[in-house]
């Protein structure tokens, strides 16, 4: 079989063609908003004292083991990151001596890691059996057992590191922050924002918190403010003064939205949060994914071309 | 030391010589001070005409330092107060009183002058020229800078006159300031030691005076003037309910389940992470585990620490003072380690041939000697 130079080229520049007429921009898909009535978290880092009380009462309220970054000296549950038994955890930047707090250089801050609860979750977009899913009206990213077929997509797609598989068990999961589902349904808030003795971690709708974060924006540093304790608009308050933050609410558009918004004294990125586009990494594949296969009109015409090559150089062996 | 002397002493307090030294030990060892210590402040102790005089005068206070050190009862300490130091004139605990009194003061210093130490407990008013604190016609302001130049050592007794205390409280009507500052103020240059507290606890002032009497010279101080012995650390870290907090769990109310089980009181407003105290570690009153503010289930008020005790509201949350944190933290960006660089290696292969190339001399040589053998 022989296949001429000029026919190659003929049947590559038809499916080319194909491809080119089916990808058309009004074919992309409209970035995701965020859902009213979302709940999620504020996490002022300059509020937080690094006390851990968040860690613990998270890892109590959802029955984890500890875990041991230390497997030889195995005494303290201190994990590195989060793992497939810590869903939360306090982790420290330190420049130089570290003597003053919120402060870049030889200073030190602190920063509370969790599932983001984006506004348009790469995990679920990556999720080929549906078994991550955003609630329609928490837009809490939970995850079923029974869907999922262990192929780890979402730890790969997750541009914050969060989803984490079970190695160690026969029958393992995907473990991650699921906004404490089970205690929101008999009226409770999440685990770490009822613990947490400063108000570093507030629980709210997402679209409060964010008027929430926006105002302590313009407080004038130096001076004394109310801060919210545990929820936003409960009863408990604190009062404390403000130190300088930095002119910015992660997660307002970062990566598409998140429905955890953080405010710090230092850039976010020394945080260890990434710096993304307002563009979701969802949206972006999708957008190519469905241009590609939309009404399988170009599958179906490099196909058919691909016979055609096919069924020509086999014609003369018959 | 002669143990003719110790038995003198043991019947004057009351106590056996057992119980005396046992004491002195104890006292050596809440100052941080090596156990051999005990034995020298006994000795120092039961020397009489080491006694030094003291003069205590009252300003603005409820007298709440002096009951506090009533109070002390490790071996019958009125009994000893009175024979470690010649109190000369105390308000209080004087049995004259008025002319009388006031003479014995004026008396003591003019015959102690430069040796004897001064406690002060109770802010001094100097709105209006003092007016608001008279003592036989005098300002205690007047009497407290005429006393202070003679003295060797100032030791400010309480909150009131460590940083105003009580009478300092917004608004401050009476213009109440503590003793250091009126000195400074003043040009008095006499070393002042702060024992705040409301009221300080006995052993605190205690430890300072037997210190005095032992070494002749004041303990360590930290930045405030407050002995490291006792202030040195904060309330927060040798809290017995710390473990509580640390694991997050806080009582909300007060009386609901979690204060019953004995939680952690940050969330009633306990000021323990900002204050410096040994309260947790030596308790209040002798009557046992658990007898001070936080033991009892209150919040603690941070009523050693300046700006803290009268300045902020009792049930506001305090802050947490924290020195640079410990690196059990994990970090936003860990460490890794380098690869190895081409110098690196060049070096450590360098270093190999030349052991490979040794030794293979050396074996070739052995091979030779065993041949030669043959």
């Amino acid at each position: 079989m022989e296949i001429k130079r000029r026919d190659f080229l003929k049947v590559a520049a038809a499916g080319g063609a194909a491809l080119a007429a089916a990808a058309h921009p009004a074919l992309a898909r409209e970035p995701k908003t965020r859902i009213k009535d979302a709940v999620g978290f504020l996490y002022d880092s300059t509020v937080c004292t690094g006390c851990k009380a968040c860690v613990s009462a998270c890892k109590q309220y959802n029955e984890m083991p500890a875990s041991f970054s230390t497997p030889q000296d195995p005494l303290w549950d201190n994990p590195l990151d989060t793992d497939s038994k810590t869903y939360n955890i306090i982790k420290l930047f330190k420049d130089g001596t570290g003597a003053a707090k919120d402060r870049e250089k030889d200073g030190h801050a602190y920063v509370k890691r969790q599932c983001m609860h984006c506004v348009d979750p790469s995990c679920v977009s990556a999720c080929p059996v549906s078994a991550l899913t955003k609630d329609p009206v928490s837009g809490i990213v939970s995850y079923s057992k029974s869907a999922c077929i262990g192929c780890r997509y979402c730890q790969l797609a997750c541009p914050y590191n969060i989803p984490k598989f079970e190695y160690e068990k026969a029958f393992p999961q995907i473990r991650k922050c699921e906004l404490c589902s089970h205690r929101l349904k008999k009226g409770e808030i999440p685990a770490c924002a009822e613990f947490c003795p400063t108000g570093a971690t507030v629980f709210g709708k997402v679209e409060d918190l964010l008027v929430e974060a926006k105002k302590r924006l313009q407080y004038k540093a130096g001076s004394s403010q109310v801060y919210p304790v545990e929820r936003l608009g409960g009863k408990a308050t604190a009062e404390r003064i403000v130190t300088p933050y930095v002119q910015k609410v992660y997660g307002e558009k970062d990566g598409g939205g998140t429905q955890i918004l953080y405010l710090a004294g230092i850039p976010f990125e020394k945080l260890g949060l990434p710096k993304l586009e307002e563009r979701s990494d969802a949206h972006r594949s999708e957008t190519i994914q469905h241009t590609i296969y939309k009404g399988m009109i170009a599958p179906v015409v490099f196909l058919g071309g691909l016979l055609y090559v096919v069924h020509k150089n086999t014609k003369d062996h018959k | 030391m002669k143990n003719k002397e110790l038995e003198v002493v043991s019947r004057q307090l009351g106590v056996s010589r057992r119980d005396f030294i046992k004491f002195c030990s104890v006292v050596a060892t809440g100052m941080g001070l090596p156990l051999g210590t005990g034995a020298q402040i006994a000795e120092a102790v039961t020397n009489a005409a080491k006694r030094p005089p003291v003069i205590w005068l009252s300003a603005q206070e409820c007298t709440g330092c002096t009951e506090s050190l009533l109070r002390a009862t490790h071996p019958t300490l009125e009994h000893l107060i009175l024979d470690l130091i010649s109190l000369d004139y105390h308000e209080t605990l004087s049995t004259p009183s008025g002319k009388q009194a006031e003479e014995a003061r004026e008396a003591s210093i003019k015959a102690n002058k430069g040796k004897f130490i001064l406690v002060v407990d109770g802010a001094i008013p100097v709105k209006d020229n003092g007016i608001y604190c008279m003592i036989g016609g005098r300002t205690a302001l007047d009497i407290l800078k005429d006393t202070a130049k003679d003295a060797f050592a100032i030791i400010a007794m309480g909150s009131c006159s460590s940083w105003g205390g009580l009478p300092a409280a917004d608004p401050n009507p009476t213009g109440a300031t503590p003793v250091q500052k009126i000195l400074t103020d003043a040009g008095i240059k006499t070393p002042v030691v702060s024992i705040p507290g409301c009221p300080p606890n006995p052993y605190n002032f205690l430890s300072t005076v037997l210190y005095f009497v032992t070494f002749k010279k004041l303990p360590e101080l930290d930045d405030k003037a407050r002995p490291k012995f006792a202030y040195g650390r904060l309330i927060h870290e040798n809290c017995e309910r710390r473990p509580h907090f640390d694991a997050g769990r806080f009582a909300t109310e007060f009386g609901d389940d979690n204060h019953r089980k004995g939680y952690c009181l940050y969330k009633l407003g306990c000021k323990g992470p900002e204050t410096h105290a040994n309260c947790p570690s030596i308790l209040f009153g002798d009557t046992g585990s658990g007898t001070w503010p936080v033991g009892t289930g209150h919040p603690c008020f941070g009523c050693t620490e300046q700006g803290v005790g009268f300045h902020k509201p009792l049930f506001s949350r305090a802050s947490l003072h924290l020195v640079t944190p410990p690196d059990t933290y994990p970090h936003t960006q860990e460490q890794q380690g380098k690869g190895a660089t081409i110098a690196g290696v060049a070096v450590a292969a360098a270093a190999a041939g030349a052991a490979f190339a040794a030794v293979s001399k050396v074996a070739n040589k052995l091979g030779e000697d065993e041949k030669g053998k043959k």
